[in-house]
Parts: structure tokens; sequence; C-alpha cells
């Protein structure tokens, strides 16, 4: 061969190394991935957390999510649309992922305003602006109290319920399972105990319908 | 021809230019499937590295195709600045010297037992061996050939 048919050749054979080995890293990966959630099906869903959609729904999302993560805050508007999509047959099992640099007050913030029934509207005044008070530099809790207010939330009693024992047990919970199901990314997302594979809104749809279409 | 390939010795050297490529290659590639298929941040020390191994991939594999063994003259400095850097992270994950408290927002320390890739294999040190590779084969290929 000359030199430029075996310079040509050796770059392609690197290039379908990396691709082969790529394909064959995420095909393990994934089967680990749901051997681990078929292992530890019980770390899923855990009775303290909320839910949203009908609670005997057939078909359970559970959403490993934190309050200040861009992803999880872009992943919200299709979430919902997949929800409404299936208004009977689906329900989202909500569980804290406090990965960043102070979520763990803003999934307080998201606890208390559950006592109070206002968990969907100060969740979804949270996640809307986010950019304004989740800075990378670090939270800015008035900011995220200040949205809670607007949404809806009565902040005395926010306040005094912050620091109840249960808040932070649910809190610990959810840190524990998400370390004994491995999830280090959020929002890491289980369909009917099956782990998402592969990340995107609408390979979370398609997975949500098959599940929903097995229940017909 | 004025073509440089055309001389008699230049096979060995175009030998080595390939060697140089091959293993810039092979570095380039492994870095990418760490950090993008495997999910493993690099560290700042290893974004630099990042920036001296790349352009060596691209530049190297031209210079093979063109059987250009003049390219140490731009390629050198590139591996050398490369090996340097690797030396360095080197030393401090061995912890020959210290580093310095890193804010944890700034991504994952140079030092850590996370620079490893299997487990076992420290990152730094085989930086540091592609880049020295880089650079003898670099200086095997020095053409003393014309302008």
């Amino acid at each position: 061969m000359n030199r430029r048919g075996l310079v040509i050749a050796t770059g392609a054979l690197a290039l379908s190394f990396f691709v082969g080995g790529s394909v064959a890293y995420n095909a393990q990966q994934a089967r680990r991935a749901r051997e681990i959630a078929a292992a530890r099906a019980e770390a899923l869903v855990r009775s303290h957390s909320p839910v949203l959609g009908p609670p005997n729904a057939p078909v359970t999302i559970v959403e490993f999510f934190d309050p200040s993560c861009e992803a999880c805050r872009a992943f919200y508007p299709p979430l919902k649309q997949i929800m409404g999509l299936f208004p009977n047959d689906v329900r989202l099992v909500m569980r804290y992922a406090a990965f960043h640099d102070g979520s763990d007050a803003a999934v307080k913030i998201l606890e208390a305003a559950r006592l109070q029934d206002k968990f969907v509207p100060v969740l979804e005044a949270l996640l809307e602006f986010q950019p304004e008070w989740a800075d990378h530099t670090g939270p800015v809790l008035e900011k995220a109290w200040a949205r809670a207010k607007d949404a809806g939330l009565d902040i005395e009693q926010a306040k005094r319920d912050w620091t109840r024992a249960e808040i932070q047990a649910a809190l610990d919970s959810d840190t524990r399972d998400s370390k004994s199901l491995e999830v280090t990314r959020t929002p890491t997302f289980f369909v009917n105990g099956q782990p998402l594979t592969d990340f995107g809104p609408q390979q979370l749809y398609d997975m949500v319908r098959r599940e929903v279409q097995k229940t017909k | 021809m004025t073509n440089p390939s055309m001389l008699p010795d230049q096979e060995g050297r175009w030998s080595f230019l390939y060697l140089a490529w091959l293993v810039a290659l092979v570095a380039s590639l492994s870095a990418l499937f760490i950090g993008e298929v495997m999910g493993q941040a690099p560290c700042s020390l290893c974004w630099q590295q990042r920036a001296f191994m790349f352009p060596l991939a691209i530049l190297l594999a031209i210079a093979s195709f063109r059987a250009d063994t003049t390219v140490w003259r731009y390629a050198l400095p590139l591996a050398a600045l490369g090996a340097a850097i690797a030396l360095f992270h080197s030393l401090l994950y061995a912890g020959l010297i210290p580093e310095g408290i890193q804010p944890c927002s700034q991504g994952p320390s140079c030092a850590s037992a996370e620079m490893t890739v299997l487990g076992v294999l420290p990152l730094p040190y085989l930086s540091l061996a592609a880049f020295l590779a880089i650079v003898l084969a670099l200086l095997a290929s020095k053409s003393k050939a014309h302008s």
C-alpha cells in the first residue's frame, strides 16, 4: 500500500474503532443501568414522594430532579406535555437529587409548599425563574422565596415548616436512593421501573407510549 | 519532481512521522472517548494538554499524507509544550508538587484518583508518555532537506 493509502486507511480505521467503541460502551452502560434498576426496584418509589397525575395510574414515571438544574427546567414543558397526552394513565413521582450547591434549600421550599398544597405552582415558579435565583456562583434564596410567595406560598408558615424533621428525612431518603440507583445526572427518568437510557423528550414519550399501550 | 519524498533516505523519516501521527491520533481519540463517551469530565490541566494534542493529530495527518518531513518545525513546539504541561500534571498527580485548594465549582481536581482510566492507568502519565513519544518520533523524522 502506498503512503497516502496507508494514511487514509489508518484514519478510517481509527474513526471506526472510536464509533464502534462508543456504541459498545453505551450499550453496556444501558444494560448495566437496567440491571441496577431491576435489582433495586424498591428504591424507585417511596411513599413520601410527591406524585403528579392520578395516584393509581398504571404507568409510573420516576424523575430524579434538581430544582436548580437547567436540564430539568428545559425538560419540564415536554414532560408536562407527555403527562397531558395520557391524562388517565400516567403519574409522575418526583424524587430529589440535589446535586447543585444549595439545591437542598430549594428542595425544602418545595416540600414546605407541598404542606400547603402548593407544590405544582411553586415548582413551576422556581423552574421558570431558575435563571434569577439559581446563579452559578451560588443560589440566591431570597429570590427563590420571593418567587414562591408570588406563586401563592404562605412564606411565614413555610419558613416555620422548613426546619421540620420529616422534610430533611425525605431529602435524605431521596439522596440515599439516588446513590443506590447510581443516579449521577439530572434529570434521570425511569418508566415503570426501567431506566430511560437514551436521553431526550422524544425518547421518554416513546417509552411512556409503549408502556401505556401494554396496559390497554 | 522537487517533492522531498523522492529522496532515498526519506522512507525511514516518513515512518517516524507516521508513528508520531499514530500516537497523536490514538491519544486524541482516547481523550475524546474518556471525556465524551465515558463522561469523565476533563480537569483544567487536561484541557490544556488537549489543546496541544488535538492540533498534532490534524497537523501530522496532513504531513504524513503529503510526506512532508519538515513539519517537525511546527509540530515539535506543540509536542514539547504539551509534554511540559503533562510533566507538571504528572508531578501534581504524584503529589510531588502540591495542588492549591480549588473552589468546588471549578470542575474535577487535577490530582484526584479520578484521573485514571479503567481505574488503574493514571491519565497524566499516559499523556506525558504520548507527548514524549511524539517528540522523539518527530526528532527522528527531522529532515535536513531544503527549502
